[in-house]
């Protein structure tokens, strides 16, 4: 079998599986006085200082969360509602074209409910983020923009944006400045000390921790709102007990990866390149899409024309070549992809698309596995959509 | 079909398809489930139809349980062009089409079907009550074991190609028997109660349907013998041959009779209003006749089926170039262009056609 799924879910790291089990086995709320309570709650801070230290922020910047979409929602909703609350006048939200659903979908939410001016800004056909873009649209009205949001790195195409330009770019109109590193944390150096990024979305699942645990990193001196209410643990602005073992998880991936960050990457970018040039022999019009620079170096994203993804996918499946058409399932329909559309291409090219995306487990039997399954699949679901359109 | 061929089976998320799945599972074959996602709309839970978000996920979860691969298929746009789309056109004809018929002609046995085997499956299966025998004279389509259920008629619109690369595994038992196995098998979709309704019609209100998306036309309410105008209509649509509730005509007959919608006319978008001996059918012609067996010789006495759980009429049939003309030996009641007639021979299904037109005596 060949997983080349890692941008959807990677394994957990061994060493993460032993923090997370060994915190399983014991009792005790983060929250409670006693003597187990601080047991949990000494479990969560080191996590805290270990998660802050990876991307050079203060453990107090650290809001543990249900995962990345929580963190999200938070920074969106949470940042809008403070500057709305700071001066009513704050109401356009700009965010990039190739936004994750998890950052999308809340704005566009705050657009329909709250009145928020959604501004969609496009991008190259690589997928690329022009600063020139992002300040353009500040210019028409610097005195309106309640929040940013541009994501660190994209989980279809795996394009880089030019973070630090951007929040630069912010940091010049005092505008607060969201990034999603959701896919980027794993595999490029983010330190906040550097960039001006007011808040910073990351997930367990995608770095070798578990699923359903996550964080905003995000100064302490930053307003924002809450977006569901209770106890108040993380700083009154996020509730609900915290989950020692996956945070404990969590931030055992996060100190094994920074700590390898860049010989993994470094290792995973040549299987990367491997995989795309072997692609491109066995299927000659197979088309690479995205930024062969600024991208992660675990995205293969390729069109092949005249087929569906969802056809490919399933023949894949049924070879044990674990893949993803990359793009959002309604229902378990696919639809296509809006950043394919955002990078120009037409819903019959953005169908025709599928990610292989690698992780730390990837190895280059993975790549001969797919390099094996892949031309006969490719016969296959072209003849099957050529037959479709005909007997249309 | 030889064992450890593999095959598609559309999992509808009901008790039928799930047993077909299963028991294909254990006579050997390569089974992958396939949900059909027929309409991009997330229909709401509680409703009745056949594709709900609810039925994807019993679906789901029977395949979970069978240990077999599980997609959903997105055929809603042809869903949309041939199947919603043709049913509004053929109301707005002046017709009476059988969805579920069209969707077994265009979707499952033709979009699904054709899509499988160039994906390398050898067969589709699917969860009808009906048997496929094979003959020398290649498949044969037979009635099922159990008679209340029988599918046959809806399937009357395959011809022998599409038959061969077909698999119905649920011919042999009866419902009853069926519940039992699903239950015994641990099926969640074991007491699921049976879908009746029109699958994006959830309501099962078909004139409301028809009035969002074809409008309100009116026109007139005719006495077929007399063309005294009895009263208005808000489109030929809302009626069906034979109905005689919801007329609202406030003129009796003198001799108190009751009428009986006996014909629509969409040229002159007219409800033509009579007695019941006006709803006498001798004789009907047909078009789109697809041959289930071998074509018989011209003529050929058959027994003659118009609606999917109605009784056989003996009648005798004549085919020429696709045509069919079809007289039957004792009249029938009501029938309507747009509607689909088999023919059989005692229970095996000879061919079907669409009605065009029928005679009355
Ligand atoms: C860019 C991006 N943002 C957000 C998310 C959502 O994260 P989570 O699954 O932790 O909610 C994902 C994962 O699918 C992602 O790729």
């Amino acid at each position: 079998m060949a997983y080349l799924d890692h941008a959807a879910t990677t394994p957990m790291l061994p060493e993460a599986v032993a923090a997370m089990t060994a915190e399983l086995v014991k009792v005790g709320n983060p929250s409670s006085l006693h003597g187990s309570g601080r047991k949990a709650r000494r479990v969560v801070e080191e996590a805290r200082e270990t998660i802050a230290a990876a991307v050079c922020a203060k453990p107090m910047d650290v809001v543990f969360t249900s995962g990345g979409t929580e963190a999200n929602n938070l920074a969106i909703k949470g940042l809008f509602w403070a500057r709305k609350k700071e001066n009513p006048k704050f109401k356009r939200v700009l965010i990039s074209a190739i936004e994750h659903h998890a950052v999308l979908d809340p704005v566009l939410w705050l657009g329909e409910h709250e009145n928020a001016e959604v501004e969609i800004l496009q991008v190259s056909e690589n997928g690329i983020l022009d600063p020139q873009t992002l300040r353009e649209s500040i210019a028409k009205n610097p005195e309106d923009v309640a929040l940013i949001s541009v994501m660190w790195a994209n989980n279809e195409v795996g394009t880089i944006q030019p973070i630090a330009e951007l929040s630069e770019i912010a940091n010049d109109f005092k505008i607060p400045f969201h990034s999603d590193a959701v896919q980027a944390m794993a595999y490029l150096p983010i330190d906040l000390s550097k960039v001006n990024v007011t808040a910073l979305t990351i997930t367990g699942h995608k770095v070798g921790g578990p699923q359903g645990v996550g964080a905003l990193i995000v100064k302490s001196d930053i307003n924002l709102e809450p977006i569901s209410h209770g106890g108040g643990q993380e700083r009154d602005v996020r509730s609900g007990t915290l989950d020692a073992p996956a945070i404990s998880g969590f931030a055992s991936a996060v100190s094994v990866l920074v700590s390898q960050r860049e010989r993994r990457s470094l290792r995973i970018k040549g299987l990367r390149d491997e995989a795309i040039k072997r692609i491109k022999e066995v299927v000659p019009e197979a088309v690479v899409n995205g930024d062969l620079e600024n991208r992660l170096p675990g995205n293969v994203h390729i069109s092949f024309p005249g087929c569906e993804g969802d056809a490919l996918l399933m023949l894949l499946d049924a070879h044990g070549v674990e893949c993803s058409t990359g793009s959002a399932c309604s229902a378990g329909i696919p639809q296509p992809s809006h950043v394919l559309l955002a990078m120009g291409r037409d819903e019959r090219t953005a169908k025709s698309s599928l990610r292989f995306s690698l992780g730390h487990s990837s190895t280059i039997d993975d790549i001969d596995e797919l390099i094996t399954a892949l031309p006969p699949v490719v016969e296959r679901a072209k003849r099957a959509s050529t037959k479709a359109r005909i007997t249309k | 079909m030889k064992k450890n061929n593999s095959v598609v089976v559309a999992m509808s998320g009901g008790v039928d398809s799930s047993v077909a799945a299963a028991r294909l599972v254990d006579e050997g074959y390569q089974v992958t489930g396939v949900h059909l996602a027929l309409s991009k709309e997330k229909t709401v839970s509680g409703t009745k139809g056949c594709c709900t978000l609810d039925d994807a996920r019993d679906a789901r979860r029977v395949a979970d349980r069978l240990g077999i691969p599980f997609y959903v298929w997105d055929l809603s746009e042809r869903f949309q062009e041939d199947v919603m789309q043709n049913f509004l056109d053929e109301y707005a004809q002046g017709r009476t089409p059988n969805p579920c018929m069209r969707c077994n002609e265009k979707i499952k046995f033709q979009a699904v079907l054709e899509r499988s085997i160039e994906l390398g499956f050898d067969a589709v299966a699917t969860g009808h009550w009906a048997k496929i025998v094979n003959s020398p004279q290649g498949p044969l389509l037979y009635r099922s074991e159990d008679d209340a259920k029988d599918q046959s008629y809806v399937l009357s619109v395959l011809n022998q190609e599409q038959l061969a690369k077909t698999m119905l595994p649920l011919a042999g038992s009866t419902k009853p028997e069926l519940r039992k196995e699903a239950q015994a098998r641990g099926l969640i979709t074991a007491f699921k109660p049976d879908s009746h309704d029109i699958c994006f019609i959830p309501d099962g209100d078909t004139a409301k349907f028809l009035h969002k998306h074809l409008g309100n036309k009116k026109g007139n309410i005719v006495d077929v013998e007399t063309n005294e105008v009895l009263g208005e209509h808000d489109g030929i649509f809302e009626f069906t041959i034979g109905q005689r509730k919801g007329l609202g005509l406030t003129v009796p007959r003198e001799d108190g009779a009751a009428r009986y919608v006996v014909s629509t006319d969409v040229a002159t978008n007219t409800v033509m209003v009579g007695l019941p001996s006006f709803l006498r059918v001798e004789v009907v012609t047909g078009t789109n006749l697809i041959w289930c067996g071998p074509i018989l010789d011209s003529p050929f006495d058959c027994g003659a089926q118009v609606r999917a759980h109605s009784d056989r009429v003996p009648a005798t049939a004549f085919h020429q170039d696709g045509n069919l003309t079809v007289e039957f030996k004792e009249p029938l009641q009501a029938l309507a262009a747009g509607q689909t007639i088999a023919l059989y021979d005692q229970d095996r299904v000879i061919c079907s056609a669409t009605v065009v037109s029928t005679n009355r005596s």
